[in-house]
């Protein structure tokens, strides 16, 4: 798992490469929220057009970032998430928090 | 005629790569479709991962999963066991969202993923102690593994 990221303005945009399972879940927790607590972000854009798997402990390392940025109301959208990602992320119902981003 | 393939490992998750891609190559002999070997990876991920994580909660360098995979046909079958603490009440653990570690921020939907990703889930105590998950996905469209062996 490698992480990239892109901030254009106050928007952050965090690329996730690889496969997202519980082995990396602790390192892609950390790199996110140090990313986010650099600060003055609006808006966090997670790419995943290059994540080639994720299991359901993806579902919560998102859920946990949704409830770590809801409070400073820094809304998080998802980007190109794959047709398998796709499908979990959709059985979790988290499109209802964390739209696609277009 | 069957096929079989037993893997036994150490229960941390740095093995839960190894486990879902060995499954997905030993696999490909029925050419499945790339979203067929998905679905088994992303199956077997969450099987293995629930081991790890939930049935060893004292981790010791004893503690190992199986992950025994069989083909017949048309059809792959693959059984995740563990002999860790089990689960008190099963029909319960497998609702969704159901978790017993939000601390860790564990979305409680692995045996979701699983029932959606297969075609069959079952979820049985081991013996003496631990958790035995079977899963079965019939690889339609694939190659006729029976025949192009014989």
């Amino acid at each position: 798992m490698r992480i990239e990221h892109q901030r254009k303005s106050d928007e952050l945009r965090v690329k996730l490469l690889g496969e997202l399972d519980e082995s990396c879940s602790n390192y892609v927790r950390a790199a996110i929220d140090n990313l986010v607590d650099d600060g003055g972000i609006k808006r966090l854009v997670i790419d995943m057009s290059e994540l080639s798997f994720m299991d359901s402990t993806g579902i919560g390392v998102l859920i946990g970032r949704y409830k770590r940025l809801k409070p400073r109301g820094i809304p998080i959208l998802l980007l190109a998430p794959n047709p398998t990602v796709d499908r979990v992320l959709g059985l979790s119902g988290i499109y209802d928090i964390m739209p696609k981003a277009v | 005629m069957k096929n079989e393939m037993t893997l036994t490992f150490s229960a941390i998750s740095e093995n839960e790569g190894f486990a879902r891609n060995a499954v997905a190559a030993f696999c490909a002999v029925l050419d499945p479709t790339v979203d067929q070997i998905n679905d088994i990876k992303t199956a077997v991920s969450e099987a293995v991962t629930n081991a790890i994580v939930h049935a060893y909660p004292n981790p010791s360098e004893d503690d190992l999963v199986t992950v025994r995979t069989s083909l017949s046909d048309d059809t792959v079958h693959i059984v995740v066991s563990d002999n860790g603490i089990g689960i008190d009440d099963i029909e319960h653990a497998m609702q969704p969202f159901f978790t017993t570690k939000p601390e860790q921020e564990r979305s409680g939907m692995g045996f979701t993923v699983m029932e959606s990703f297969t075609d069959k889930l079952e979820v049985e105590r081991n013996e003496p102690t631990g958790t035995v998950v079977s899963m079965t996905k019939t690889i339609r469209g694939g190659a006729d593994w029976k025949h192009k062996k014989h």
